[in-house]
């Protein structure tokens, strides 16, 4: 009986291997080695600074970042003077004032990022009809999750022979019909690192991506903290339980 | 049964006016349960345990969610970065859902095994139907809360079903949608409704134990308790089995609520609604995946009836047939260990039904048995070789083969073996051995 229930799972398993194995319309995916990963795992404050780097000086020029306040850096280790520092250089429109005016003030840490364009309408207008994402949850809110970003960041190249591309369309073999109309928004020496890191392609996309799997579950580190000592009290608990069970039990064997 | 004496004056004080303590005793601690009760008879309290960790994790969200087709993605958003332990809650909640459906599932395939749904517990099973039934109308309508793109997507869909609904159905959706489409007044009802049906179904639930009480719980052998010696007390025995069987689930539980949070959920749905962008497959949570295969897998028209309006009411039809099971199983037999045919046809109900789930999850038109080498039609882009629309087709068929045929057939047919005379000597009379049932 035993024998044969087994066989029937590995059976239902085979009908729903080529479910999990069936390739989105972009490339395969290869697993990068990333500090987040795993029950541990932790996030590499260097380089999410050194992504957040990256993205206020590329990528902020088209993307928002709207579900972030700039105090929320302090979860990539960034002191107060810094955090302050990176507000007071973006301006922030804010109001009526007394006089019923909007006015202009340096940002404080409290506010959330400023966004590139006014509303979608403008940053479609800006960008060749296409919108560009928010990226607060890009890497929860892709299948793949980071790998599917450093793999779209570093993913652009010429196109195949016999490759039709439309107008203002660029090749990027893991995106979905591998047409996608931002440019490759990465190039070397696109930042220059405060800490000396080499800024390679491979090394902005890796930082970016740190950044953004940090912005999409700021919670993670402290979820998975509590979640150990969670589950191992829970395993005491439940020994606990199968005891006193045993021992309540035990008259009627 | 003799009114129980309690020392503690003020506890007599009360239940001399209100018999509170008195039924407690009764219901808890002199309510005989049967001694042989295996762990399968551990996911019904389960179940209940999790609906109130729903309610209570639910009410504290309701505190910080804000129902408005413009703010209701950030509110959420808000819950998880800002509310303290904000993520905590909303993680419990949204794998809760799952774990809920899981719990009931596995009880529900044990009252089909075990035989649980017949004679004199018809009611009982019928109002676990109507428990389903409204599980899943509250779970869809709070994955819909979120106003993700699957939400946004599948409430269109799902909601959009009732237009097959003859000559009246296009009214009743735009009734249903409070407009012309999903929008914010969609969901403000949705979120009115989610609050409200969960009451519900602890009003139901209570009725289930009313009817459970009435006659005590089946048992894996499926014979009637025939008197003290076939029943222990339910306290301390098993409220003891239970919290161990609890202990084990919250570890399973904690595990997903801690380290893979988004393991039941579509990454489709951190993205906020946007009505102008389909995604290209919209799926509901797994947990309603078989019923979406049986919708789907109605392609063709039958006389005057729509297919679309078939896969609704087979759709419908696959859990209100339910109801009629207690009638459609005719076999004096209850317990699936003295029906040698029925024990392996209720495992190929259950694969059947996974088949089902699996088949909801893909898209109709894609192969099975992925084949890079099949060529595309190319008129129709059609590939050829076997669909996921056909073995979705060949197991609702069997869905309904197994509940209107194979059970009716089987209560006529099966030579049950002979049932144990009771469960204190569970070894059939006459052969002349006793031995306890280990419980």
């Amino acid at each position: 009986m035993r024998r044969i229930s087994i066989a029937v799972f590995a059976a239902c398993l085979g009908v729903f291997a080529p479910a999990g194995a069936e390739a989105e319309e972009g490339a395969e995916l290869t697993h990068q080695s990333w500090s987040f990963a795993g029950m541990f795992g932790t996030y590499d404050r260097a380089a999410a600074q050194r992504g957040l780097q990256v993205y206020t000086e590329v990528c902020a020029a088209c993307h928002s970042l709207s579900l972030l306040s700039y105090r929320h850096l302090s979860g990539i280790g960034l002191d107060e003077d810094a955090i302050e520092a990176i507000a007071a250089a973006v301006t922030v429109t804010d109001g009526p004032n007394d006089e019923g005016d909007m006015f202009d003030r340096p940002g404080r840490p409290a506010d959330r990022f400023v966004a590139p364009f006014a509303n979608d309408k403008a940053a479609r207008a800006a960008n060749n009809g296409a919108f560009p994402p928010d990226l607060s949850l890009i890497v929860k809110a892709r299948p793949g999750g980071a790998d599917y970003v450093y793999a779209l960041l570093t993913g652009y190249e010429e196109p195949p022979a016999g490759f039709e591309l439309q107008d203002g369309m660029n090749y990027n073999a893991y995106f979905t019909g591998h047409q996608i109309a931002m440019p490759a928004p990465l190039s070397d020496d696109a930042v220059t690192y405060a800490d000396g890191t080499p800024a390679t392609v491979a090394q902005m996309a890796h930082d970016l991506t740190t950044f953004f799997a940090w912005s999409a579950e700021p919670e993670a580190e402290a979820r998975k903290r509590m979640g150990v000592k969670v589950v191992l009290f829970l395993i005491v608990l439940t020994f606990l339980f199968y005891a006193v069970k045993r021992k309540v039990w035990r008259g009627l064997h | 049964m003799s009114a129980p004496v309690f020392k503690n004056p003020i506890v007599r004080w009360v239940d001399y006016r209100l018999p509170i303590f008195s039924f407690m005793h009764h219901e808890m601690h002199e309510y005989p349960a049967p001694r042989n009760l295996n762990y399968w008879w551990n996911f019904g309290s389960l179940s209940g345990i999790v609906l109130m960790a729903m309610i209570v994790t639910g009410i504290v969200l309701a505190m910080h969610y804000t129902p408005h087709a413009d703010m209701a993605f950030a509110s959420v958003e808000r819950i998880m970065r800002d509310v303290n332990y904000g993520w905590l809650i909303r993680y419990i909640h949204m794998n809760g859902g799952s774990m809920f459906f899981l719990l009931v599932y596995i009880h529900i395939f044990r009252g089909l095994y075990y035989g649980s749904y017949k004679a004199p517990r018809e009611l009982l099973w019928i109002l676990g139907v109507v428990i389903l039934l409204l599980m899943m109308a509250t779970a869809f309508m709070g994955y819909v809360l979120p106003w993700g793109q699957m939400s946004f997507w599948g409430a269109t869909v799902i909601t959009n079903l009732f237009s097959a609904i003859p000559w009246v159905g296009e009214s009743v959706v735009a009734w249903l949608w409070g407009g012309f489409a999903v929008d914010n007044p969609t969901l403000n009802r949705f979120y009115s409704l989610h609050y409200l049906l969960p009451f519900a179904i602890l009003g139901v639930v209570f009725l289930h134990m009313w009817a459970l009480h009435r006659f005590g719980s089946n048992n894996p052998l499926g014979i009637d308790t025939k008197g003290p010696q076939d029943t222990i007390p339910f306290h301390p025995y098993y409220t003891y089995k239970d919290l161990y069987g609890l202990g084990v689930f919250l570890i399973v539980f904690a595990i997903f609520v801690f380290f893979a949070p988004n393991f039941f959920g579509e990454p489709d749905n951190y993205i906020q609604a946007d009505p102008l962008v389909t995604p290209t497959h919209i799926v509901p949570e797994w947990y309603l995946l078989p019923y979406y295969a049986i919708l789907r897998a109605i392609t063709f028209d039958i006389w005057f009836l729509e297919a679309k309006l078939i896969g609704v009411i087979a759709m419908f039809a696959s859990i209100l047939l339910l109801m009629f099971l207690p009638w459609l199983d005719r076999s004096p037999v209850r317990s699936a260990k003295f029906r040698p045919i029925y024990k392996w046809v209720f495992w190929v109900f259950v694969i059947d039904c996974v088949i089902l789930g699996v088949v909801g999850a893909n898209a109709p038109g894609d192969l099975v048995f992925p084949n890079p080498e099949a060529v595309p039609d190319p008129e129709t882009g059609d590939l050829p070789g076997f669909k996921y629309l056909l073995l979705g087709q060949i197991a609702t068929a069997y869905y309904f083969l197994h509940l209107l045929a194979v059970i009716p057939l089987l209560g006529l047919l099966e030579r049950p073996l002979p049932v144990p005379h009771s469960i204190s000597r569970p070894v059939a009379a006459g052969a002349g051995v006793r031995r306890m049932e280990k419980a």
